[in-house]
């Protein structure tokens, strides 16, 4: 087994997140696609608690879940670029928003894709207010991160590749509602360590639809 | 204390997550002011310190506002760096062992316990309890493990899975004297019906933790609000 692993599925965000952590920081991988209705041993011995992808496997040690594999990453190779400032009260402003970005825009994207009628208009309203919140976070600055890609970038690119299912399941635009973040969104998606690790919009939104037929209200 | 340092805690005495940030706080041995906030009626300074959320704790670090408890408590142990113990280990791994269980409380535990206390229905609470015991299983296992032998999550000394699941305390320890069930069963999970009495033997535990009969005249209070608004909402019917 090479030294560093991921146990990851293809669409998922949460995993995403490890490949542009690790792609930024220049590890090298092995990339371990595993097959959800049939959870292999390695994926079941390396997270017995939840037994759910992403897994990060160095030196055989297993990390668990996305926020603290990114962590992780970041204090395993301290290498340029810091994903956590060193300041502690810009620490835990980006570990606040990114708390943020699991609680609201993960929640109110499940709703999108799964609702109709009424709680449809909810879930609409509510991304538009949390990619709101998103958006004045970021100011002007290039990234949450500042002049480079930080943990809140990190924690939040992987969704961008959902922006297009959010706005055809809501009807609405978010370059309308947060242009700086629409601007955020594609100058992400022109670096190579965020690029290489989305999914395209199109097939997330295939996926989706898939989605909504299974476990879609009815 | 660092001079110049001025941290005020603005909470409500009954919530674990406000209890999380004074044993953070006490543990490292830091002064602040205690704010008492009336949740039905929330300060300007609360909803203007956290106006995503709205909700205690917030921690004012020199005026600066830091929410969320397990998010607070890292800052108080990283701000406070030289103050006190550590609560996290300089280890990568045993770093993000050690978040994994502080989240796994909030997650798991919590929700189960909510769930068994809030439930609609008497099955809906009965499986919340169920979830809670099942949760407790794999927390004592967890011990096992990061204790290494010795007393803590944190191995000799508190670290940051003894704060989390330490700031629930003392709604469990008055949900037992409610109930008459052990949660903390000495047979069931012995590990953890031994830390919960060591920790609450600390000095920082003790300024922490409210008093136990104030904690359960006050669930005792809530579960009585909530039969009150349950059957005035069946009458309507």
């Amino acid at each position: 087994m090479a030294d560093v692993v991921l146990l990851d599925l293809w669409v998922s965000p949460f995993g995403q997140r490890c490949r542009i952590a690790l792609a930024a920081k220049g590890v090298a991988y092995e990339y371990r696609e595993q097959d959800l209705s049939n959870k292999s041993e390695l994926l079941l011995r390396s997270n017995p608690v939840h037994r759910m992808i992403p897994v990060l496997l160095h030196g055989g040690r297993p990390v668990c879940e996305s926020l603290l594999i990114v962590q992780y990453i970041d204090e395993a190779w301290p290498v340029a670029p810091r994903l956590l400032p060193g300041d502690p009260y810009a620490r835990a402003q980006a570990r606040f928003w990114a708390d943020f970005v699991d609680k609201k825009i993960f929640d109110c994207g499940t709703r999108l894709w799964k609702c109709n009628g009424a709680a449809l208009e909810q879930a609409t309203r509510d991304m538009i207010e949390a990619l709101g919140a998103l958006e004045a976070e970021l100011g002007g600055k290039d990234y949450f991160g500042g002049e480079d890609l930080g943990f809140l970038d990190v924690a939040l690119a992987p969704f961008t590749a959902w922006f297009r299912t959010y706005e055809q399941c809501g009807g609405f635009a978010v370059a309308e509602h947060c242009p700086g973040l629409a601007a955020w969104a594609d100058r992400c998606r022109g670096r190579d360590d965020v690029a290489s690790a989305l999914t395209d919009p199109d097939k997330v939104y295939e996926f989706a639809l898939t989605l909504k037929e299974k476990f879609g209200d009815k | 204390m660092a001079g110049g340092d001025d941290l005020k805690l603005l909470g409500a005495w009954p919530s674990p997550f406000v209890v999380r940030v004074k044993l953070a706080l006490s543990f490292k041995g830091l002064s602040f002011e205690n704010v008492e906030e009336d949740l039905g009626n929330k300060s300007e300074l609360l909803v203007s310190s956290n106006p995503v959320q709205k909700k205690v704790p917030v921690l004012l670090h020199n005026g600066k506002p830091i929410c969320e408890s397990m998010v607070i408590v890292q800052y108080i142990d990283e701000a406070f760096a030289g103050t006190g113990p550590s609560l996290l280990s300089s280890d990568p791994h045993e770093r993000a062992v050690a978040r994994f269980w502080a989240a796994y409380v909030d997650d798991k535990l919590v929700t189960s316990w909510v769930q068994s206390f809030r439930g609609k229905t008497e099955e809906d609470k009965s499986e919340g309890t169920k979830q809670m015991f099942a949760a407790l299983q794999t927390l004592e296992g967890a011990l096992r493990e990061c204790s290494k032998g010795e007393g803590y999550f944190g191995g000799e000394s508190v670290g940051l899975v003894d704060v989390s699941l330490g700031g629930l305390l003392s709604w469990l320890n008055a949900t037992e004297e409610m109930s008459g069930t052990k949660i903390f069963d000495p047979v069931k999970t012995p590990l953890l019906a031994a830390w919960a009495e060591r920790l609450r033997e600390l000095d920082g535990a003790k300024l922490a933790f409210p008093d136990k009969d104030r904690m359960v005249e006050f669930i005792q209070k809530r579960q009585a609000q909530a039969a009150a608004a349950a059957a005035a909402a069946a009458s309507e019917k």
